[in-house]
């Protein structure tokens, strides 16, 4: 087992809307990313993947608010850190992410190269230019991206290559974990091929040391991480490697995921499409009992009445689900 | 090389030309394509951002004009010189766009959206209590509660009932041709299966022809009987889906569906 760059244990954490009713978006969270690893995150639209990313970060404002549970990064225990402290001594130097509309991020009256000055300045007002354009210099080489590129305004250049200048920036520091949200979602299938290239030549490169990928496209999901994390309702459903997440899903939600896969792939034409009926839970008035029943297949008696924990399976693997291992395969009909 | 197909032709295009800009500083967005799309076919057109994709989308449903080129409706020569030739066009023609937002009307309730589409179909004149019964049929067909959604205004619903809603209004109003431009670019892939399948439903209830204008490849290769290839402006290959996506014969083609990412398969990053 590799070391632990990321750890968080239990973290939850809630939004108060403008009615004082809190929604609780993240909750009670485990999870560990272990040196060279990437984790994946999947899961609907509101299930509290976005927040999840947000909430990792440590930086808080309304409102979304912490309630409780730890963050450690490489050994540093981040929690209850001001917003202020962790903007300039976590983001950018420990943690980075890069939000799904990245490209926006880069200012339309300067220069790249004046937005990476602006970028390093932050954590240390004391460099020279000369030491910042040499180093984003080289990160760009290094990367694969053209130098002129440094010298060129946000207009000058394509999306694709735009969200790649945003990634190549946000990693200038050299961040430990890098928190990739849905980067490659506004792009065409050949820029996002060159984003995933990017981000897989991360880690390979020593820039990042472990990465944390969003996303709701399952087959994007499966060719970048290693381990993929399915979220439901705000809570962890299942972790698997990416191959058992795909091909031998336990939780019924994970299950219902994969049957919305779509590849160009021949012999796949006549697989009949599943949707999952009906729509998540609100989250301001939770379920009492598993927070999936209400859309479940097998939905029994006591999964709606009885909170369920996350059953270790081992090997890393775990999933929230009354039913056993062998009951949910037989269900889908597979053999184990 | 592809089996040929029976049903009469319903939407052809020749020589199909756009060229925006003026002198000099031209830019040809669609550059002389020819296609024959037949009765009940599902056809997806498939291209990258910038290969004018929306532009032929726009140009088949009349909204610019083409710069050369004809567009045949059901063998004859489209015409939409004047405002009811327009309006009667339109009856057999519809879209439905990428973004749902931005769709609406935002001023009116959905009860005047609705009833618009039936007033459109010339039921103008039908009793109060037929146009409801219409209406509730359309919303039960896309699983939605007419109950809730009366006296309501589009914004109080989220992006997939929105989107939904779109498909009720093809639902009244029964056109021969739908065109749907990135109909799921905008919800996540769980709801995108919901979607189709309400699309393919109702091309059977109602037996139109289907126009997907997509990026997405699976989603191509999953529902469409013909796949027409775009790459500046230009159709680089065109059959049928397995033909088109299995067994891709141009190099763009190729390129394209390599990018795509694979489960089965190995997905080759080298490439780009």
């Amino acid at each position: 087992m590799g070391k632990v760059v990321l750890d968080v244990k239990g973290l939850t954490t809630k939004y108060i809307t403008r009615f004082r009713e809190d929604v609780y978006a993240v909750d009670h969270v485990s999870l560990q990313v272990e040196e060279g690893k990437s984790l994946g995150i999947a899961g609907e639209s509101g299930c509290g993947k976005s927040t999840l990313a947000l909430s990792l970060m440590g930086y808080y404002f309304p409102p979304l608010h912490y309630m409780s549970g730890e963050i450690v990064i490489d050994g540093r225990n981040i929690t209850g850190m001001k917003p202020d402290d962790v903007r300039k001594s976590i983001l950018g130097t420990e943690i980075a992410y890069i939000p799904q509309a990245a490209m926006n991020a880069l200012n339309p009256t300067r220069r790249i190269i004046n937005f990476i000055e602006d970028v390093v300045l932050a954590h240390d007002p004391t460099e020279n230019k000369k030491f910042i354009y040499d180093l984003a210099r080289a990160s760009f080489e290094t990367l694969g991206l053209p130098a002129d590129v440094l010298h060129k305004y946000p207009v000058e250049l394509s999306g694709g290559m735009k969200q790649r200048t945003v990634i190549a920036v946000s990693v200038i520091l050299r961040p430990k974990v890098l928190i990739a949200d849905e980067p490659s979602s506004a792009l065409d299938v050949t820029s996002q091929k060159m984003v995933i290239k990017m981000l897989k030549n991360l880690m390979e490169t020593g820039f990042i040391k472990s990465m944390i990928f969003i996303t709701h496209e399952l087959p994007l999901l499966y060719n970048v991480t290693d381990d993929i994390m399915v979220m439901y309702a705000g809570q962890i459903v299942e972790q698997a490697t990416a191959r058992q997440a795909v091909f031998d899903p336990l939780h019924p939600y994970s299950k219902g995921l994969m049957g919305s896969i779509i590849v160009p792939e021949s012999g796949l034409r006549d697989v009949k499409l599943t949707a999952i009926p009906g729509a998540p839970p609100n989250l301001k008035k939770p379920p009492m009992g598993c927070r999936f029943a209400e859309r479940c297949k097998y939905v029994r008696a006591e999964c709606r009445v009885m909170a369920i924990p996350l059953y270790e399976v081992g090997g890393g693997r775990a999933y929230r689900c009354i039913l056993s291992e062998e009951t949910l395969r037989e269900a889908y009909g597979r053999a184990a | 090389m592809d089996a040929p197909r029976k049903s009469k032709p319903c939407l052809s295009g020749v020589g199909l030309t756009k060229v925006f800009g003026l002198g000099r500083r031209t830019t040809v967005a669609v550059d002389h394509v020819d296609f024959e799309f037949r009765e009940g076919e599902v056809i997806s057109i498939v291209g990258e951002s910038g290969s004018g994709k929306t532009t032929l989308a726009k140009m088949l449903l009349g909204l610019i004009n083409p710069t050369e080129g004809e567009v045949y409706f059901q063998g004859q020569k489209r015409d939409i010189s004047s405002h009811r030739k327009r309006q009667e066009y339109w009856k057999n023609i519809q879209a439905i766009f990428q973004d749902p937002f931005s769709a609406y009307n935002i001023f009116n309730k959905i009860d005047t959206v609705l009833l618009d589409c039936i007033h459109m179909r010339g039921g103008r004149g039908l009793p109060r209590a037929k146009k409801i019964e219409l209406m509730t049929e359309a919303c039960g067909f896309v699983n939605l509660k007419f109950e809730e959604m009366t006296n309501k205004y589009p914004f109080e619903l989220s992006g997939g009932q929105m989107q939904r809603l779109m498909i009720a209004r093809i639902f009244l109003l029964k056109p021969k041709i739908l065109l749907a431009d990135e109909p799921t670019s905008m919800i996540d892939a769980c709801s995108r299966a919901t979607i189709l399948d309400y699309l393919m439903k109702l091309r059977d209830e109602v037996g139109m022809t289907l126009i997907f204008i997509t990026h997405d490849i699976g989603l191509a290769y999953y529902v469409s009987d013909t796949v027409y290839i775009m790459e500046h402006g230009r159709f680089v290959e065109s059959g049928t889906a397995d033909r088109v996506i299995l067994h891709p014969q141009e190099p763009y083609t190729k390129r394209l569906i390599s990018d795509v990412p694979k489960i089965y398969e190995e997905w080759d990053l080298s490439t780009v």
